[in-house]
């Protein structure tokens, strides 16, 4: 794991020192609200329903168990014991006080973490392949690439004042496990000619005006990576649309401008970047890689002993393979029956910390799917682990399958919302378990928002589900054909929506159209992709 | 009526205006009527409440209840867990919210 040198920690504690003074003011009455705000909003803290939350950064996803631990801490000492993963690899805390707020950063920054450009409109935490450094299909570690930009993009102060905010996700497979082409900019590493440099995608992302990105420079030279990275912020800080929040993102302007005339203007600020000379010395990148080396895999059992159904279940569904073979990454679900998902509890997370000490070289990773990751599993220690995370209620073997259900927090904490996601979540994973069906969908990614903003992705869902506000009540729309990896697709609506208790029968529906219309292998996508919107539609308005 | 809420200043708690001060009680919220904004801007310039603003409510069994799905979520608390609700003990208190 990537360790702070003395220049991170100096940083991250001079913020803290500063945010103290910030709030004392604050209480003081020597700061407004108005000129308070965005301060606290740029170190993460927001003013939700309920109380102050606080978003913490998790860069790329990856924990090491004393940073989860300190986070089951802050659970217990700031919050109501319990904290929520999100889409974005980060973990949010729904009740923190304002007056406990600097003490909890102090916490943070004792376990080089802190929440720093979670908000605003400037570059925000760099998301990356959950199996990084494990999967068996990918080219190189993405992840040092990932801590480049992080480190070029922390506090840099051309790009603090963005027209909106920006999220950038690295990856290194053909397989697309980071939603990578639905980010403003998405990075993958590739190989042309025995030499690595980078895919440039841009202009993708959700919210109301969901695009996904187009590619606009096949190859990237390693050494100036992070100069074509400013070229295209340049770009789009200069011309992006500060006049309409909503056309203020870059995938606006990609649209708006054209791809290519973007694409044009980016190559010609390159060529002017590449005088100025502005790329770190690759030797900094080879100093990060150091910290990303794998861990000392050794030699061991290679097949796995399923004679018990349960165990046998889990790791067909929950495990992956891995690079080395000897080992498996081990998804740990967050999603039980009828749970919240990506809440855990203080001591779910310190059972994690636990396992991922003893089982995974002393690290976790946060998907952007709301579950975690524990990368490294000898095959010889897999039972042991389903042992324990069974019997802490997280052995669920449900990864992408129907109760695998990404939700954002919704109208239960979301002073933006419009509708609640959590208990739809819970209905319908609740609805697949008890009729049996959930275990003959196979893969099936559904996902919730409580607005427009797509925080739950509903636009990559095979199946999503979008909340909208229906003079005074709650009403859900219901979408189709989505998909967040390399087959990247935008979901499209059915028809009218429908009442809380008819988008839980209408998601059942749908569901019985593809177990008739399927064929061989085919998951739930592939069927809609074949057949279409228009039996889903007669089954669900007929 | 017109009743007013905002979040205390140091916790973050959901407050509401009970005549004299500020409740975490929604039960507690009298009808602010014409004063309403008066006492926003004086409540909010000496710091006894933060981000504070009029909701639309009327009286139902007693106790007035906002207008909005959202205010009445901040009322109770998040459905999902009733546990953390200002009514763990009121399995019902949910369907004042829905
Ligand atoms: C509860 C507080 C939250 C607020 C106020 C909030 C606000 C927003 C807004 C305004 C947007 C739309 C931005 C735009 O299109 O310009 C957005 C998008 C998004 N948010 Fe959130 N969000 C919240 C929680 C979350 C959570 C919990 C997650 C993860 C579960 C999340 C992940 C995302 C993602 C993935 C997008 C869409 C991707 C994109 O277009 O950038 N947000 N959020
Ligand atoms: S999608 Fe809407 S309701 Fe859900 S978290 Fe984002 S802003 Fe809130």
């Amino acid at each position: 794991m990537y360790k702070y040198d003395s220049y991170d920690q100096q940083m991250v504690d001079a913020r803290v020192d500063e945010f103290r003074d910030q709030v004392e003011r604050r209480l003081a009455g020597k700061l407004t609200e108005d000129q308070f705000k965005p301060l606290r909003l740029m170190n993460g803290l927001y003013l939700q329903l309920h109380a102050y939350m606080l978003r913490v950064a998790v860069p790329y996803g990856t924990l090491s168990g004393a940073q989860m631990h300190i986070l089951a801490d802050i659970a217990d000492k700031y919050d109501r014991g319990y904290g929520h993963f999100t889409t974005r690899q980060n973990i949010q805390y729904n009740w923190i006080k304002l007056e406990d707020a600097p003490d909890l950063m102090a916490d943070l920054a004792a376990v080089e973490m802190h929440a720093i450009q979670t908000s605003g409109n400037c570059i925000r935490n760099i998301s990356s392949d959950h199996f990084a450094g494990a999967a068996a299909d990918e080219l190189v570690d993405p992840r040092p690439y990932a801590e480049l930009l992080r480190q070029w993009s922390s506090f840099h102060p051309e790009f603090m004042y963005l027209p909106r905010k920006f999220k950038i996700a690295v990856i290194a497979s053909d397989t697309d496990r980071a939603a990578m082409r639905l980010h403003d900019i998405g990075i993958q590493i590739v190989e042309q000619n025995g030499e690595l440099g980078a895919a440039f995608y841009v202009g993708g992302g959700m919210g109301r005006t969901p695009m996904i990105a187009p590619r606009i420079r096949d190859f990237v030279p390693l050494d100036q990576l992070v100069t074509y990275s400013e070229a295209c912020l340049r770009v789009y800080n200069r011309h992006g649309r500060r006049d309409n929040k909503y056309k203020a993102r870059i995938k606006i302007l990609v649209h708006e401008m054209g791809a290519e005339e973007y694409t044009r203007q980016v190559e010609e600020e390159f060529a002017h970047l590449l005088d100025e000379g502005i790329e770190p010395p690759l030797a900094e990148l080879e100093r990060i890689k150091t910290y990303f080396e794998d861990p000392a895999f050794e030699a061991g059992a290679k097949s796995i002993d399923r004679s018990d159904p349960d165990f046998a279940l889990w790791v067909e569904r929950n495990t992956v393979r891995h690079k080395h073979d000897s080992y498996v990454s081990a998804v740990i679900s967050l999603k039980p029956v009828g749970g919240i998902p990506g809440d855990a509890t203080s001591a779910q997370m310190h059972l994690m910390a636990d396992l991922a000490a003893q089982y995974s070289f002393d690290e976790c990773r946060v998907m952007h799917t709301q579950n975690i990751v524990l990368p490294h599993v000898k095959i010889a220690d897999l039972h042991t682990l389903w042992t324990a995370l069974h019997e802490a209620g997280l052995g669920e073997p449900n990864l992408d399958q129907v109760g695998d259900i990404i939700a954002c927090p919704g109208l239960d904490y979301c002073s933006l919302a419009n509708a609640r996601s959590i208990p739809i979540s819970q209905q319908i994973s609740e609805r697949f378990a008890a009729n049996g069906k959930g275990d003959t969908l196979g893969e099936l990614k559904l996902k919730i928002s409580g607005c427009i903003n797509a925080c739950g992705h509903h636009h990559a869902g095979h199946i999503g589900i979008l909340g909208v506000d229906k003079k005074g009540v709650e009403n859900y729309q219901l979408l189709l054909g989505g998909s967040e990896a390399e087959d990247a697709s935008l979901a499209k609506i059915t028809g009218p929506g429908f009442n809380e208790a008819g988008i839980v029968d209408a998601v059942e529906t749908t569901a019985d159209v593809y177990l008739r219309e399927r064929e061989d292998g085919e998951r739930f996508l592939d069927t809609y992709r074949r057949i279409g919107m228009a039996p889903f539609k007669e089954a669900l308005y007929g | 009526m017109k009743i007013l809420t905002g979040n205390d200043l140091k916790t973050g708690d959901v407050v509401w205006w009970d005549g004299r001060g500020w409740s975490r009680h929604v039960e507690d919220a009298v009808d602010a009527g014409e004063e309403a904004e008066t006492i926003l801007a004086r409540e909010e310039a000496a710091r006894r409440v933060n981000v504070p603003y009029v909701v639309a409510a009327e009286m139902a069994d007693g106790i007035p209840r906002p207008a909005h799905i959202k205010d009445r979520v901040r009322a109770l608390g998040p459905t999902v867990r009733p546990d953390l609700t200002l009514k763990p003990a009121d399995p019902q208190a949910i369907d004042w919210v829905i």
